[in-house]
């Protein structure tokens, strides 16, 4: 079975580590915030300018002037700080924060990523994705690994606007777990019940299969 | 005025010079935080051909979105204008053009604007349609784009409380842009919740400091609510 949004945001909150300094992108990406272990402390960065994202307000708590990146009303944990845009970037672009993950339409074997901007639909923006795939060493991208009709997402060359050149390293899907090195994927993990055959017809871009792929477990 | 106090009585007196073609610079990250009382001056006034610089445009019928339905805007430099059906109209319609700049670029644009910073490299936006044409540098073995700052012929801030000379506190996540827009402004309005004498503010706790700021107006604010979550209490 592919991952459900819940499994894949499960598989990503192993990669956090206790003190991380996390900023989760729109969609799936927040779900990870459901998954951080008992006992561990996580702060979340929201690049409007909030370090230490707290849960939603009750209806009593809702304030117009404390929202999250995606505009949505939220509070602030306990330890929180809130600063300027440009404080909050100092941050993404410096290379400060311990781990981004984000959505995408496309990521290719040279670590390209489109995630924007489909020309001929409707162009809303990057906001600070283009930031954060530029500033973060540590980038983890959740995406499916084919479109409903089958055509793949991890490609030899990304055929949709950049967000960033040669900056991913780690990709997600829903079938596989997967690195990206030396202008291949190489596959490291796959899906409970995913054949490392299905993944390889799913994958158009240079595939590298080692001889043990284990069995994601959830 | 007399000495630093910069309080203006009016939102005409506080846009007083605004003319058409001028570049306007606003704060504000969705509707959190922008300076409505400046916006709605601005459509009373009906300048034209406007270049407006914020991370957003608004909605239908609020916030700089309502500075869309008389096509006052001639350009737009936003990171993100996806929340706005009027505006996809006209910039299909080929009447607003929009310089799409990641967001953490143009909130170092306005920095480094207000801070006499013609230009500077950034990693953001290497290898991408921002970087194209751009000069390239390479520091230290990777790749930096040069992006040039922007100052604006006004700037209009929405801050939480300030004292007369303009001292500026914002609150919560409604600072955003507004702190480096108040600096890159030739003229900075600063339209604000509650005013206070100086010397009711702590210095330590100033946001922006009174410098930058040459009008202030005590405004009253809708505080719209783009995306209302709630948890169960």
């Amino acid at each position: 079975m592919a991952l459900s949004r819940e499994q894949m945001a499960m598989r990503v909150a192993r990669e956090l580590q206790d003190g991380y300094y996390v900023n989760l992108g729109i969609g799936i990406p927040t779900l990870v915030a459901n998954y951080i272990p008992d006992g561990m402390e996580v702060m979340l960065q929201s690049e409007n300018g909030l370090l230490g994202m707290g849960p939603f307000p009750t209806d009593d708590e809702v304030d117009a002037d404390m929202i999250n990146a995606g505009k949505q009303t939220v509070t602030t944990a306990t330890g929180a700080s809130i600063f300027s845009s440009a404080e909050s970037f100092a941050m993404i672009r410096g290379g400060h924060v311990d781990l981004t993950v984000l959505g995408a339409f496309e990521v290719d074997v040279n670590g390209n990523i489109a995630s924007y901007m489909i020309p001929g639909k409707l162009i809303k923006g990057m906001g600070g994705a283009m930031d954060l795939v530029a500033g973060a060493d540590n980038i983890f991208v959740l995406m499916t690994h084919a479109s409903k009709h089958g055509e793949s997402k991890l490609l030899s060359e990304c055929t949709l606007p950049l967000t960033g050149a040669g900056c991913i390293k780690k990709v997600l899907t829903d079938l596989a777990y997967l690195e990206i090195e030396d202008g291949a994927f190489i596959l490291k993990e796959r899906a409970p019940g995913i054949s490392v055959e299905e993944i390889a017809e799913k994958t158009a871009g240079k595939l590298i299969i080692p001889d043990h792929v284990p069995e994601m477990t959830f | 005025m007399p000495g630093f106090d910069k309080v203006v009585n009016s939102y005409e007196e506080a846009m007083q010079g605004l003319e058409d073609d001028m570049t306007i610079i606003a704060g504000g990250f969705g509707l959190c935080g922008i300076p409505e009382g400046c916006i709605a001056q601005i459509k009373k006034m009906g300048s034209k051909g406007l270049t407006v610089v914020s991370n957003n445009c608004g909605v239908d019928g609020f916030g700089l979105g309502i500075l869309l339905e008389d096509q006052q805007v001639k350009k737009m430099v936003s990171s993100y204008v996806g929340e706005n059906a009027l505006f996809m109209k006209q910039l299909l319609e080929g009447d607003l053009e929009v310089e799409l700049t990641p967001q953490g670029t143009l909130a170092e644009k306005m920095r480094a604007g207000g801070a006499g910073i013609p230009a500077f490299y950034t990693a953001t936006g290497y290898g991408t349609q921002v970087g194209e044409g751009k000069d390239v540098r390479e520091f230290n073995g990777r790749k930096y784009i040069m992006e040039e700052s922007i100052t604006g012929d006004f700037a209009i801030v929405k801050g939480w409380k300030a004292d007369r000379y303009g001292n500026v506190i914002y609150r919560h996540t409604a600072q955003n842009f507004n702190p480096m827009a108040a600096t890159a402004g030739k003229i900075t309005v600063v339209e604000v919740e509650e005013i206070v004498e100086p010397g009711e503010l702590d210095p330590t706790q100033i946001h922006t400091p009174g410098i930058y700021v040459d009008r202030l107006i005590l405004g009253t604010f809708e505080k719209r609510i783009e995306q209302r979550t709630v948890r169960e209490a």
